[in-house]
């Protein structure tokens, strides 16, 4: 599976269009993570336990997006775009979309 | 007086002192590392266009992301409260920004250190925790493009 974000997949023609493809995630983390990021939030810079689970979810997001691709029977997904949101505190939701394509 | 009256009283400044020291020097620190690993990616090109023009014929082109979650400090949150009487650059927020900005388009390239170019790059900032009254906010940057590879 071949994703870009850009409106076609450089050296190759799309052959056939499958409409959109979404993935979404919403995903907290466990309250010892939360404590740390609360001591880290102390000094200030970057709170890893978060970037790793938005990283995590992202992926996962991304994953449900190419599985949606797969069934329809494309082989890639051009125009990828990512949205976050925060749903509450500590929890995030992630959105992956894209227009799923046949390329040759 | 004990140890623990003394931080249990004076905790806010505390916070405060934490934030001037360990938080200015990792500040330093960071900047430091950001421009050694941006001299290393200083030669592939990146562009904000959908359109570019190659050099040869692509061969490969993968989806490449990059992400950051940064939070400030009790001395910035301080700077910040401050700015806020008399407005103008909240640079205590800026600086902090610009480090998460940064360092998310750096982690984006380290996936794909090989492409030729970079197209199609975009950046987002999305808020995790408002940060209210005595709270620090952090922030989510993050950054994505496609990478290609010419032969």
């Amino acid at each position: 599976m071949i994703l870009t974000n850009i409106e076609s997949v450089p050296g190759s023609q799309i052959a056939e269009h499958y409409g959109l493809v979404v993935g979404s995630t919403i995903r907290a983390k466990h309250i010892g993570s939360d404590i740390m990021a609360g001591l880290k939030n102390i000094v200030g810079g970057e709170l890893t336990g978060y970037t790793e689970l938005l990283a995590e979810s992202r992926s996962e997001a991304t994953q449900r997006m190419v599985a949606q691709a797969e069934e329809m029977g494309a082989n890639a997904i051009v125009n990828v775009r990512y949205s976050t949101s925060s749903v509450a505190q500590g929890a995030a939701e992630i959105v992956a979309y894209g227009t799923a394509v046949k390329v040759q | 007086m004990s140890v623990i009256e003394i931080i249990l009283d004076n905790w806010p400044w505390i916070l405060i002192a934490s934030g001037f020291f360990a938080g200015r020097w990792a500040e330093a620190n960071h900047y430091k590392s950001i421009r050694i690993r941006e001299k290393t990616f200083s030669q592939i090109p990146v562009t904000t266009t959908k359109t570019f023009s190659s050099t040869g014929t692509v061969t490969e082109a993968k989806l490449c992301v990059g992400s950051v979650v940064v939070s400030i400090d009790h001395y910035k949150r301080l700077l910040a409260g401050l700015r806020n009487i008399f407005g103008g650059e909240v640079t205590a927020y800026s600086t902090l920004l610009d480090r998460g900005r940064r360092e998310s388009v750096l982690r984006m390239k380290a996936q794909c250190p090989d492409a030729d170019m970079f197209v199609n790059l975009r950046l987002e900032t999305s808020t995790m925790f408002k940060g209210e009254g005595k709270t620090t906010g952090s922030l989510e940057m993050m950054c994505y493009a496609t990478a290609v590879k010419f032969s």
